[in-house]
């Protein structure tokens, strides 16, 4: 029998233009809570996607109880007593929550499914988690919160010896998150080798036995969590660069140029009324947990999502007020703003196509050349956005999709300063790119607030906002739980404050 | 204070809407029946109604497979052409002995034989369960249909008979080659439906016109079928004076329950839900995707075997054209149905209804004497408007 339950050892894996893993490790014991920590795109969720078999390694071993193992689809693992709840949340929201639970091992009799019983054993797992649920409702109907208990029950009722729980906690309140402890508690004595994936450093010292840090992909340390402090922590996490994070601030904040009043949308999910400005040359930081609609209000304002009541006004240089109600982004792009939107691959590049059109497409009618389109002053505006950007690209003509994360945010937010916009609406602007790549963003961001443009961020990592804003405000549930001047700012009273209405 | 307001006036908007958007199906197909008996009293016969059902059969049975691969989000343009080569093989060799220029004159009697049918069927089914069970392998549905097929291309080789149940046997052989084809093509080398069925589509129709054209006398149509073979289509199940219920109306029956059954209550059937749900999630619950879907293009593939059977002997002849563009009344028929193109939704009541209505707009079309080229138009209009209403259940605002 082995000291560990599981191990994994020099694990390597390179995407296109990113090497993801590099001799990463992670040894786990029976009966612990292990923590694996480390920034966005240190490389923790592709590790476990390697372990549950939803990537293929490059090279490095992975063994169960001392035993080489090698996944080539989840089925393997759960079989071999993996599970793992997904960072982002794999339901089919068409169908009902014990559909959900049972997919992949529906219990037969007679050959066909037997309901009676999935919903007897739901009913189970449910009353043993205190999860209260009808297992025979359409799982889209839940809230984020209870599809992500649905999901834990879901791990839980695999019976694994592996449980993997990727920030199972990003959308619960405190009192789900002592609940979902609870568990892991009963887990644990149960003998149980537990991953816990998670950013909230708290928690991490209350639940976890050991830690293992991550940054860029390698593994930094593994230490006892008795012994480690928040402060060892973000240190080891953050490693030789915790100097130098973020570029010196530079801009200075001038007059009021944008006002939005008591602005609250049509369709849920939505903010509600929510009131603030922004000033020229200022970094606005929006905060918030997951599900606190920081995306809807971006949309919102930029006019993609119905408005239901409130009022945008807009100044220009001289203090003249100009109210807009921006029913499409066309509008919005005629109004001075600009949308760099969250899922880069899903809704900012067009992966098969080339950065010319990447860089020009927010922009194309300002190249019209009688019914066609000039290939002169597109190539000319493309070498601007690469100059500028400093986008690191062989040619114009190479698809955006071979270049790295940080490289594709570069030409999008390039593709926005086209327009000219006035104001940049910025989501998540640095999520998936590689910490060195961070940097050239954040100036990037800064440079821009000293052109005198107004800038709105949306950004998960607390560290950022407080290292790049002016302001931050903090959503809660979709209302605005407060503003924090730069001065005042610290992360115990953004989260204070991103719980104020759940 | 609002809800007692509410219950005081006895109506509710917002449910009122949700009640009308659940049911626009029936709604519009009860509005539809009800407008032609208006125009045309004499429309309403139990006669007319037994009529549409038997009409809709066979698009049906073929609708029912087509179904099962719009909700893993792909579609089959194929099915229409697959329906014509299984038909010309179910019709080439049940033509009637006493027909001259008939496709195989070697075969002197045509019997019913119904027990071997029986036999080989239950043999079927019990090796498909036990491969099922033992070896827990795909094979489980192909190996039964090469087996008996093979058998049954031996012994026509060796007699001068030919059951009239075995080129049903043939047509879901054919059928189920098709659909794996297809399958494959979208498992394993990741086409999407769209293509591969285009492929298929000309395929199966290079295969029918090459078939029809081996004949002696040249490409001639295969007709003068066998009346034991039409009868079986073709006959009623007399209940009283007027009311004759048609064979291939229980046949219809019988396939919408048993692909009831596997919809909602097999593995296959959930799994494919999921799959065309979010595949990602099926991937990561552990459901192997390429076979999920290579097994529900097999059942359809038997589908589009037994409609192609029943269709030859509905119509009494088949040429190249046969099964010409039924794909695209199966495919309409699932998305008045309800049968959501983006994946992961769709009913078998649902298809059945959408079948019908379709079959109704026809028949009641035809029935007031509309102009030909004005039905066109009127039955795009009314499928756009029906799907467009269906559509507003699942559409997300924002």
């Amino acid at each position: 029998m082995s000291e560990y339950i599981l191990e994994m050892i020099d694990i390597d894996k390179t995407f296109p233009g990113v090497k993801a893993l590099n001799h990463a490790q992670l040894k786990v014991r029976p009966g612990s809570v292990h923590a694996l920590m480390g920034e966005n795109g240190a490389g923790k969720s592709t590790l476990m996607k390697c372990l549950f078999g939803v990537y293929l390694e490059d090279a490095g071993e992975i063994r169960i109880d001392g035993k080489p193992v090698r996944f080539t689809n989840p089925k393997q693992a759960l079989d071999n007593g993996v599970a793992m709840v997904h960072q982002e949340l794999n339901q089919v929201l068409q169908r009902s929550i014990m559909e959900n639970i049972w997919l992949g091992r529906f219990p037969l009799k007679f050959g066909l499914v037997d309901h009676e019983k999935m919903y007897a054993e739901t009913k189970k797992v449910f009353k043993e988690l205190e999860i209260d649920a009808d297992p025979a409702t359409i799982i889209g109907k839940l809230s984020v919160a209870k599809r992500q208990m649905v999901e834990i029950a879901k791990a839980v009722s695999y019976n694994a010896r592996i449980l993997v729980l990727d920030e199972p906690t990003s959308s619960l309140t405190e009192e789900e998150v002592n609940h979902l402890f609870r568990i892991i508690n009963k887990l644990r004595d149960q003998g149980i080798g537990i991953i816990y994936i998670s950013h909230k450093m708290e928690e991490i010292l209350r639940i976890s036995d050991e830690v293992t840090i991550m940054r860029d992909g390698q593994w930094v340390a593994t230490r006892d969590a008795k012994s480690l402090s928040t402060d060892e922590i973000i240190q080891l996490m953050v490693g030789r660069e915790l100097t130098n994070r973020y570029p010196p601030k530079t801009n200075a904040p001038g007059s009021t140029i944008l006002n939005v009043e008591k602005l609250s949308g049509k369709y849920q999910p939505t903010c509600v009324d929510v009131s603030f400005d922004l000033r020229k040359g200022e970094i606005l930081g929006i905060a918030g947990l997951v599900g606190s609609r920081r995306t809807e209000l971006l949309e919102t304002i930029f006019g993609i999502r119905t408005r239901e009541s409130g009022e945008i006004t807009l100044y220009n240089a001289a203090g003249t007020a100009k109210k807009v109600w921006n029913k499409d982004s066309n509008q919005a792009i005629r109004n001075g703003f600009a949308l760099i939107t969250e899922e880069r691959r899903a809704t900012g590049i067009f992966a098969g196509l080339n950065i010319a059109f990447n860089a020009i497409i927010a922009n194309i009618k300002n190249y019209a050349k009688g019914p066609l389109l000039s290939n002169k002053s597109i190539g000319k505006d493309t070498q601007w956005v690469i100059d500028a950007m400093n986008v690191k690209t062989p040619s114009q003509n190479t698809h955006i999709r071979d270049l790295s994360g940080g490289n594709q945010q570069k030409v999008i937010i390039g593709r926005w300063l086209l327009t000219n916009p006035e104001i940049l609406l910025l989501d998540e602007p640095t999520r998936g790119i590689d910490v060195g790549a961070k940097y050239e963003i954040y100036q990037l961001i800064l440079n821009l607030a000293n052109d005198g443009k107004g800038i709105i961020m949306v950004s998960s990592e607390m560290p950022e906002l407080l290292g790049i804003c002016d302001r931050i405000a903090v959503l809660s549930n979709g209302i605005l739980a407060g503003i924090l001047d730069r001065e005042e700012a610290t992360q115990e009273k953004i989260l204070a404050l991103a719980a104020k209405y759940i | 204070m609002e809800k007692t307001v509410d219950t005081a006036s006895g109506f509710n908007w917002e449910k009122t809407k949700a009640f009308l958007l659940n049911y626009a199906l029936y709604i519009i197909l009860g509005v539809l029946i009800i407008v032609v008996i208006i125009i045309e009293p004499s429309f309403l016969n139990a006669r007319n109604f037994l009529k549409i059902l038997e009409q809709a059969s066979t698009r049906g049975i073929l609708a029912l497979g087509v179904a099962g691969l719009i909700v893993l989000a792909g579609t089959d343009l194929s099915a229409g052409r697959i329906l014509g080569t299984c038909a010309a093989v179910s019709a080439s060799l049940l033509q009637s002995i006493t027909y001259g220029s008939r496709m195989y004159p070697q075969f002197e009697t045509i019997e019913t034989l119904w027990i071997p049918f029986l036999v080989t069927l239950l043999i079927g089914i019990a090796l498909a369960v036990l491969i099922q069970v033992f070896l827990k392998s795909s094979l489980g549905f192909i190996l039964p249909i090469l087996a008996t097929t093979g058998l049954g291309i031996y012994y026509l080789t060796q007699q001068q008979t030919v059951p009239v149940w075995l080129p049903l046997l043939f047509s879901i052989f054919i059928g189920v080659i098709f659909g794996l084809i297809n399958g494959f093509g979208v498992a394993k080398l990741h086409l999407h439906a769209f293509i591969i069925t285009l492929g298929t589509q000309l395929i199966a129709y290079g295969a029918t016109c090459i078939y029809i054209d081996s004949q002696k006398g040249g490409a001639q149509p295969l007709s003068s079928l066998d009346k034991q073979y039409t009868d079986i289509v073709t006959g009623r199940i007399n209940l009283g004076p007027s009311i004759h219920i048609p064979y291939l109306v229980i046949y219809f029956a019988i396939s919408a329950i048993v692909l009831h059954i596997i919809w909602t209550r097999t593995t296959i059937g959930k799994n494919m839900f999921a799959i065309g749900g979010n595949t990602e999630a099926a991937e990561v619950s552990g459901v192997n995707i390429s076979r999920s879907i290579l097994y529900v293009y097999l059942i359809s593939g038997i589908l589009y075997g037994i409609a192609s059977y029943l269709e030859a002997a509905r119509v009494g002849s088949v040429t190249t054209q046969t099964g010409l563009n039924y794909e695209l009344d199966a495919i309409s028929g699932c998305v008045i149905g309800g049968v959501s193109f983006s994946g992961g939704v769709g009913t078998i009541p649902g298809v059945v209804i959408g079948v019908i209505i379709l079959q109704v707009i026809n028949y009641a079309l035809y029935y007031l004497g509309v102009n030909a080229y004005l039905q066109y138009i009127i039955k795009g209009l009314i499928i756009i408007l029906a799907v467009s209403i269906d559509v507003r259940k699942y559409l997300k605002r924002k």
